[in-house]
């Protein structure tokens, strides 16, 4: 229990916790302080002075004294105003005052100070303006840096240091000359740099602003529109800046300031030209401009020809993790109800089927058990097969904030990517032998003593036949099988075996593999075994990949359930839903997204509605891809660019982006939030919902609704874990489901007292090889992934021109032992084979990947890493390997 | 080259504190009197401190230059007392001998010059320094031999 303490400022009695800054008590009592170098988020440093105040007679800056108890506090004495009038004339008297075309001009600190202390000329003027004439840098592509508006208050250097953990930026120089400068002034592509741009949210002048922004628009004449990040799950709150119809900034973020350099920078290609504006049908080898009567009488009518001749069965769609919930919802809704099957999935089969698999065997639910907020907690976090730095920014933050604050970090990861250099723990196992470690890890803990026993007793079932399956998992025989060696293992296991509160992050590392539900079902027997569930600070926590991944799963785009995950196979579950809709619903479960092609390929589905997604760059084995879409008799699609896969579309039907329309995202943390429509669609383009509603009603199946929050409406009447959800609960932070009820405030962290199957159940897993091992003609082990700057198949990031021009095309990653011997120089192009294609790409010497491994980003369609990947699946999610697959490299002739 | 460097810093505990310790024994190492790039990463690597946080301290305290320097660099006090001594005339003297102004290396890489704040030996104002030596009681002749056995020694 925090001790309080009471004191008075300005005559006025406070009570606040002990170690709580004089500035921090003030406010909290409604007495605003100036101040230019505090952050409620940074630690404090007291450099600006403006913050003085008296106490007790005696000045002291508010933003570093702590409270005491008895403290007489006065805010706004003469003495204090005559002071913090001269303090501000003295960075006034080293600052350009070209306020007319600042772009801060309406939001800058320094500027609102100087307006309210009437400060119109100034007594001093500096010997020297050696920063001041500094001209202003734009070497990187989104932050440009006016040194000569700089304070010097050292809030971009501490949010780089504090909260992105870079530390990029340091001071520099002295005296006038002092300046925020990157190690020997380099450009910040040249650094560790992440480009987040959180330095210059935190600015408070105009000395580092956003350099698309320039000239485009002054803060008063911005309209601002609260909205959801499009891209990873990690589901940031953001606002969009607006004028006359474009996007000018983007704002907020995790903790209100915090976000990446996608969802910072990356989303002017809402304006791109080569949007999709007009619904478009396919003629010869081109497309003519429809109208939307037209396309949609036409798709509804080549659809139901095909249901006609070959049944229901006979069609397939795609749903998508970058739609809307309420999309989601109507688009399963539209193939179970109108046309009749199940055949619906979405990109999740790719990403974490296996996690919805597993987790739901062991926990009842599938989804990540705690919350974003709870990570700086955590005493030990075990990440494994995530690449979180690059893949979820925001995470990453947060872990690496969990570590800075004393907590063990463990990861395990063939490739030394980010989080690996701090960790205390780096366990690279070979690709594709994850049960074998974990279960290593479960022996450790038992051989040591070190599990839950009353956990395991009271909350958990089948512990005999896991205990037994795990008995001859040894380091020693966990050594052979992933190089990871026995020490190290054993060292690793401890830790996590002693943590009070020890967090578990894995995501497509972990589940891309034939053994992916193996994986989940062995990471969740750690959690139970060690009894990190069901208390803050603790769980598994598969993070989602996508903005709405999460979503599209709750609301059953997916072939074997019903919204909420409510099984399809349960007559009462599927009568209800029945009287809802007014039809009969289809039983039996239907095709996963790898086995609708496959289906295509075998003439069984022969016409496929896509929305939004892009199979022709997400899917393993691309050349199978092609052939299947090729084969269909129709295809249409529904997306906001033209892109790999609309090539073989019959129709294309322009949707709206996220910034022009209304919805819910959910995002990793199971958290609903609201988008928000901020922009007209360009041309003709119409929301996915409106798409889907028209479609809907000229299949024979009327489908009509006012708004988004209609639809959410009917999810939340039909789907218990949304029921408590409708829009006007979403203002603000939004809801965490389970969220049951319209007065149930949702659930941070899942399990509290017990599982939703009833007992937390153990699994007995076994480790089986990979589908597919290197051999001597295919010698080394391909994995993809993620890199920070793109996001998927780059239909978005593609089209920004800084996030391109970081990243333009792809690169295999190898190490300098498996180079050496094939005769490959660092930056040289090779070709890389695998018994299904071949690709051209740059490779990249390093030790990131270690011997016999190499790495590739899965972003790029041209050279596209799926045309290598096996689409061996694992037999019980259905996801394909994409994480291990044998190729070869070599150099091209020269 | 580095393996010396790393000799050099291997003698000093990896404590934070030793940060201006190893930046001058490694610019002392180097036979132009400045801290390179890599200098700065090995010292940063050692410490575990961030590079851009090495940079913040080489670049703030005027004894470090990034820049390479002459193989000896004089170091004339501008403190009241050398001023009133007569220093400014003995700033010029030394360009004039030197064909440089402050800041500057002379062509052959034997000499920087440089001034400097108060070296504690007003009783014999004016006073430089050249690399560790003192010499006080400075005239334009005096000057002249001290400058001249330094390029004896060369």
């Amino acid at each position: 229990m925090e001790r309080l303490v009471k004191l008075r400022i300005d005559g006025q009695e406070v009570e606040v916790p002990e170690g709580t800054t004089v500035l921090e008590a003030a406010e909290a009592a409604g007495i605003e302080i100036p101040h230019l170098c505090h952050h409620p988020e940074l630690s404090p440093v007291a450099l600006c002075r403006l913050c003085l105040v008296e106490v007790d007679g005696r000045l002291l800056t508010s933003c570093n004294t702590p409270v005491r108890a008895g403290m007489e506090v006065r805010t706004a004495t003469e003495r204090v105003k005559r002071l913090r009038r001269l303090v501000l004339e003295l960075i006034l008297s080293d600052h350009p005052l070209d306020c007319l075309t600042c772009e801060r001009n309406g939001s800058c600190e320094l500027q609102r100070y100087a307006y309210e202390f009437g400060i119109e000329e100034n007594r001093f003027v500096g010997p020297d303006h050696a920063r001041r004439e500094l001209p202003p840098r734009e070497d990187n592509p989104f932050i440009r840096y006016e040194p000569g508006k700089c304070i010097l208050c050292a809030r971009c250097i501490r949010v780089c240091d504090e909260v992105q953990d870079r530390h990029v930026l340091d001071f520099a120089f002295r005296g006038f000359s002092t300046q925020v400068v990157t190690f020997l002034e380099r450009p910040l592509t040249e650094t560790d740099c992440e480009l987040c741009g959180q330095c210059v949210a935190v600015c408070p002048t105009g000395a580092l602003t956003e350099k698309e922004r320039r000239f485009k628009g002054r803060e008063w004449e911005l309209e601002r529109v609260e909205t959801v990040c499009p891209f990873c799950g990690c589901g940031c709150r953001i606002t969009l800046h607006l004028k006359g119809g474009r996007i000018v900034k983007v704002s907020g973020g995790y903790r209100g300031f915090r976000l990446c350099v996608k969802g910072r920078f990356g989303l002017t290609f809402v304006h791109r030209e080569d949007r999709l504006k007009v619904p478009l049908i396919r003629e010869g080898d081109g497309f003519r401009e429809a109208s939307w009567d037209e396309a949609l009488g036409y798709v509804a009518e080549r659809l139901l020809e095909i249901k006609e001749k070959y049944g229901p069965d006979a069609i397939a769609g795609l749903a998508s993790a970058k739609c809307t919930n309420e999309e989601n919802y109507l688009f399963q809704k539209l193939i179970r109800a109108a046309i009749g099957t199940n055949n619906v999935d979405h990109c999740a089969r790719l990403c974490h089927a296996p996690t919805v698999a597993g987790l739901v065997a062991a926990f009842g639910s599938g989804a990540m058990t705690n919350s974003i907020d709870e990570i700086l907690d955590a005493d030990c976090i075990l990440v494994t097969g995530s690449n979180t730095t690059e893949a979820h920014p925001i995470v990453a933050q947060e872990i690496r904030r969990a570590v800075r604050r004393g907590g063990t970090l463990i990861v395990v990861d063939p490739r030394r990517i980010e989080l690996a250099e701090l960790a205390h723990f780096h366990l690279r196992q070979r690709p594709g032998t994850d049960v074998a470690w974990i279960n290593g890890f479960c022996h450790l803990i038992l051989e040591e003593g070190l599990w839950d026993e009353e956990f395991v007793r009271e909350r958990c079932e089948n512990f005999e036949e896991f205990a037994r399956a795990v008995e001859r998992y040894t380091p020693e025989y966990v050594e052979e099988i992933t190089g990871i060696p026995a020490a190290l293992l054993r060292e690793a296991a401890r830790a996590f075996g002693r943590a009070q509160r020890g967090m578990i992050f894995y995501s497509m590392g972990l589940t891309q593999h034939t053994s992916g539900t193996d994986n989940v079902l062995a990471i969740a027997n750690l959690a139970l075994l060690t009894g990190n569930v069901g208390r803050r600070s603790t769980g598994v926590n598969p993070l989602r990949g996508q903005n709405n991944v999460q979503g599209a799963c709750d609301l059953a785009a997916l072939p074997n359930v019903l919204p909420g995950y409510q099984k399809l196979s349960d007559r009462e579950v599927r009568g209800k839903f029945e009287a809802a809709w007014g039809v009969k619903l289809p039983e039996k479960p239907g095709l996963t997204v790898v086995e609708m092609f496959q289906a295509a390929l075998a003439g069984e589905v022969r016409g496929m509605l896509i929305m939004g997604e892009n199979p022709m760059v997400s899917d393993p084995d691309i050349s199978h891809v092609a052939e299947a879409l090729e084969k269909l008799e129709f295809l249409a699609v529904i997306d906001i660019f033209p892109n790999e896969t609309t090539r073989f579309a019959d129709v294309i039907l322009p949707a709206a982006s996220f910034a022009e329309k209304d919805g819910t995202f959910t995002s990793t943390e199971r958290r609903v939030q609201r988008l928000r429509r901020a922009l007209d669609p360009p041309g003709e383009a119409r929301p996915d919902w409106e798409i889907l509603c028209e479609l809907s009603t000229r299949l024979g199946y009327p489908m009509s609704y006012r708004h988004p929050g209609e639809i959410m409406d009917e999810i939340a009447s039909l789907t218990p874990i949304y029921g408590g959800i409708s829009y006007r609960r979403l203002e603000g932070e939004g809801l965490q489901w389970p969220c049951p009820s319209p007065d149930h405030p949702g659930t941070p962290f899942l399990h509290k007292d017990r599982f939703p199957r009833g007992k937390g159940r153990f699994h007995a897993v076994e480790f089986r090889e990979p589908a597919e091992l290197p051999d001597a003609e295919y010698p080394l082990i391909l994995t993809t992934g993620r890199v920070l700057w793109h996001f998927h198949s780059r239909t978005m990031t593609g089209r920004v021109e800084g996030l391109h021009e970081l990243v333009p095309e792809a690169y295999v990653e190898i190490n300098p032992a498996d180079a050496g011997g094939l005769g490959i120089r660092d930056g040289e192009r090779v070709r890389v084979s695998s018994r299904r294609g071949s690709i051209e790409l740059v490779a990249k010497v390093t030790e990131r990947v270690p011997q016999g491994t190499v790495f590739i980003p899965f972003h790029f369609g041209d050279q596209a890493a799926n045309v290598l990947t096996n689409p061996a699946l694992d037999p019980v999610s259905k996801i394909p390997e994409y994480k291990a697959c044998a190729v070869r490299v070599e150099p091209i002739e020269r | 080259m580095t393996d010396q460097k790393l000799k050099l810093l291997a003698r000093y505990p990896r404590e934070r504190t030793r940060l201006l310790s190893l930046l001058h024994e490694l610019q002392r190492a180097n036979p132009n009197n400045y801290l390179t790039g890599e200098d700065l990463r090995l010292v940063a690597d050692y410490l575990n401190l961030p590079l851009s946080e090495v940079h913040d301290a080489a670049t703030f305290y005027s004894l470090f230059s990034l820049k390479p320097r002459g193989k000896h660099v004089i170091r004339l006090c501008k403190s009241p007392p050398c001023h009133l001594a007569g220093a400014w005339s003995l700033l010029a003297a030394l360009e004039r001998e030197l064909g440089i102004t402050v800041g500057e290396t002379t062509p052959d890489g034997l000499f920087t010059l440089e001034t400097t704040s108060c070296l504690g030996v007003c009783g014999v104002a004016p006073a430089m320094m050249i690399d560790e030596e003192v010499y006080g009681r400075l005239t334009p002749d005096r000057l002249r031999e001290i400058l001249a056995s330094y390029r004896g020694e060369a």
